[in-house]
């Protein structure tokens, strides 16, 4: 891995926040909302790692932290997910639609 | 190596794509599935072992297959929207998460160095990511315990949520 280097990791992640911020602002399907957040969430974690990796190998103290804190982001995806996924069944229960258009009985 | 990862990336990044610009949700879930193997081979390259597994076991494996499973449930199909409209919310979107994009592959020059070769022989492996959270000096003993605690409140809240009777 020595050749990649620290840049292209870093595009890769910056490249698929960019996609997911575009499936969340584009979308109207909420499943495919979620999906897009997951993205974003991975793009994150792979920034995590290769930091991590950088800084192991220039002999940074605790570069481990890194791995530690992609393993607490995963943990709270899987809440948000479950919890997410929850309201998406919610909502398709009451109003049989996941079209996020729909949802504007907040708007005054 | 270097091509290994970079086949990888590409295979992630372009599942990411379809991820959200397909019209069907299962189409969408799959993808997202191989955006997650891509990441985690990634991962693997990195030296990040430990990471990649759980990556695959609670990605790939536990949170997507919840995702197919509502999609199943609630037998959704595609939404009938073009995948390339030019709605102006479409239009914004994008030209926004280009933006984004550009801005944060713009900001990496002080990241254009190469890996130094070695990193320590453990790195990433199950033991020193257990010893980096558990050990009794370690800053994450509490934040652990935190997230059971919001992994409990969750799957409650998940259940309170989506039953129609308690």
């Amino acid at each position: 891995m020595d050749q990649v280097g620290l840049f292209p990791v870093l595009a890769v992640s910056a490249v698929l926040f960019a996609t997911g911020v575009a499936g969340v602002l584009t979308r109207r399907n909420a499943l495919i909302v979620f999906m897009s957040v997951e993205l974003m969430l991975n793009a994150v974690n792979l920034s995590f790692v290769g930091f991590a990796r950088d800084f192991a190998a220039r002999g940074v103290q605790n570069a481990i932290d890194g791995h530690v804190f992609t393993v607490f982001v995963m943990a709270v995806a899987a809440a948000e997910a479950a919890v997410g996924l929850a309201l998406v069944i919610l909502l398709f229960r009451n109003r049989v639609t996941v079209d996020l258009d729909e949802l504007d009985r907040l708007k005054g | 190596m270097a091509v290994l990862f970079y086949f990888f990336s590409l295979l992630a990044v372009l599942a990411g794509f379809v991820v959200v610009s397909t019209r069907n949700p299962i189409t969408s879930a799959v993808a997202l599935v191989a955006c997650f193997f891509g990441l985690a081979a990634d991962y693997v390259l990195l030296d990040a072992h430990f990471v990649a597994v759980i990556q695959i076991l609670v990605y790939a494996g536990a949170i997507m297959v919840l995702f197919i499973f509502v999609i199943m449930l609630l037998n959704l199909r595609g939404d009938g929207a073009p995948i390339l409209d030019l709605s102006r919310r479409a239009l914004f979107g994008v030209a926004t998460a280009g933006l984004i994009g550009v801005g944060l592959v713009a900001g990496l020059e002080s990241a254009r160095r190469n890996f130094e070769t070695t990193v320590p022989k453990d790195f990433g492996t199950i033991e020193h990511v257990g010893k980096a959270l558990f050990a009794s000096s370690s800053p994450w003993l509490l934040p652990f315990e935190v997230v059971s605690v919001l992994l409990t409140v969750a799957v409650i809240g998940a259940v309170v949520l989506a039953k129609r009777e308690i």
